[in-house]
């Protein structure tokens, strides 16, 4: 199934859960010696090509990941900053994956409240009274659909553009919020929607039918993937933005694995 | 917690006396930890606004009703789609007010009161409270400030259950974009 992301906006345009189950395709890999032949610089707690492009890495790339480890911003996963450890000639082969960077919890935060303001302007730009607001958004690569329930809340769906069947996803994501957010005693409303709610124990209901799902259409290969494309915990300052708006297994993961 | 994802508009069966007690041991509760039955009452009103205000969103997603345009609109919605759906039972609507902003939901039977007998001295306690609180919160959600009270109660010897509605007014601040 072609779905993108997932975004839930709440009544004050705060970005209450997100989620993404894609793989992004331009990326490369190669393995390079000592000295390194790229010009790396950081920006924007990132680590980005500045100059050399070649092979499919592109100027404006990010370093992803380092001998597989998955890299977070500066660091690696297990804590080591990247520049520094590029640096060492000791370290040298490695292999080194680049692609477009990813977008950081902040900046989703930030984009998904701009939405919600574009969302009101669309519907105060009609020229007939009483216009819904933004309920779809057409790009070459993606679709974005939104549904605004009654309360005000926003379901945000990233689909392919030919992905039928999008309005009955997004009534399925209201059900399962409904049903999984709010219908928990402990989770407080308008807050982000975690399922983790003591510390990386999944909720209870969450575990067995992750498990099931993922057995009975044998999705774990895409369950791994989206896996891979979690950011690390290592660290803190990271991980205190990411404990803002990640959820790692949801009822929502479930659906859009099965 | 352990709903189905694939639950529909249809109603999962369940045991309406587990019900029933529940709420009976909930009422019994509060009558031991409060004084007197006015603080039992505003506590089970709380507790129904609390539920109301989560309850809406499943309502809205399964029952799939639009917004309302009137009042009567949201009266006929409340009886027999919201009532229907939780309760199981539809109250008719009565006694409209000239003006079209109050009426009355009678309920013939109630199913929160099925095993109850109020004792003497809980006179003033209005033991199925919570309903009000109920529909106050769900209707906050919508953008409708109602009050909502019951003036006739079986338990308390009166032919029917009647809850009054009140319409307040239409809380435009929280009006979300797109839907003036």
């Amino acid at each position: 199934m072609a779905i993108f992301s997932v975004y839930v906006v709440n009544k004050a345009g705060g970005l209450i859960y997100q989620l993404d189950s894609y793989a992004p395709r331009a990326e490369a890999e190669k393995t390079f010696s000592y000295p390194l032949d790229l010009l790396l610089k950081l920006h924007d707690e990132r680590v980005l090509v500045a100059f050399g492009q070649r092979d499919g890495i592109r100027v404006g790339h990010a370093v992803l990941a380092i001998n597989g480890v998955d890299v977070n911003g500066k660091y690696t996963a297990d804590g080591k900053e990247v520049l520094e450890y590029l640096g060492n000639p000791a370290n040298y082969p490695v292999s080194i994956r680049f692609g477009r960077p990813r977008l950081t919890s902040n900046e989703k935060l930030m984009l998904a409240s701009m939405f919600h303001s574009l969302f009101a302007i669309g519907s105060q730009l009609s020229p007939e009274q009483g216009s819904s607001g933004i309920e779809m958004l057409e790009t070459d690569t993606f679709k974005l659909h939104c549904f605004q329930t009654l309360t005000g809340i926003k379901f945000v769906v990233l689909a392919d553009p030919r992905q039928a069947g999008i309005d009955s996803l997004l009534r399925k994501i209201y059900e399962i919020y409904s049903d999984f957010a709010l219908k928990n005693p402990f989770y407080s409303l308008e807050m982000p929607i975690r399922t983790f709610p003591h510390g990386g124990q999944p909720s209870p209901c969450a575990r067995p039918l992750r498990n099931q799902r993922a057995a009975k259409t044998g999705t774990v290969e895409l369950q791994e993937k989206t896996m891979l494309t979690r950011p690390t915990r290592s660290n803190p300052e990271e991980k205190s933005q990411r404990a803002l708006i990640w959820s790692d297994s949801t009822p929502l993961t479930n659906l859009l694995m099965a | 917690m352990s709903r189905q994802a694939n639950r529909g508009t249809e109603s999962k069966k369940m045991s309406s006396e587990l019900f029933t007690l529940t709420y009976g041991a909930l009422v019994t509760q509060l009558c031991k930890d409060y004084e007197n039955d006015e603080d039992v009452n505003k506590q089970l009103d709380k507790m129904g606004y609390n539920i109301g205000v989560r309850l809406i969103e499943d309502f809205l997603a399964r029952s799939n009703v639009g917004r309302c345009h009137d009042f009567r609109e949201t009266a006929d919605v409340i009886a027999k789609v919201a009532f229907k759906m939780y309760l199981g039972i539809t109250p008719s609507i009565t006694n409209w007010s000239p003006a079209g902003d109050e009426f009355s939901l009678i309920l013939e039977n109630n199913p929160l009161v099925d095993f109850v007998e109020l004792p003497d001295n809980h006179s003033s306690l209005i033991y199925s409270n919570l309903l009000c609180g109920v529909l106050r919160g769900a209707l906050e959600m919508v953008q409708m400030a109602v009050e909502a009270k019951f003036v006739q109660d079986t338990l308390k010897g009166d032919g029917v259950t009647e809850i009054r509605m009140r319409f307040i007014r239409r809380i435009e601040d929280n009006l979300p974009a797109g839907e003036e």
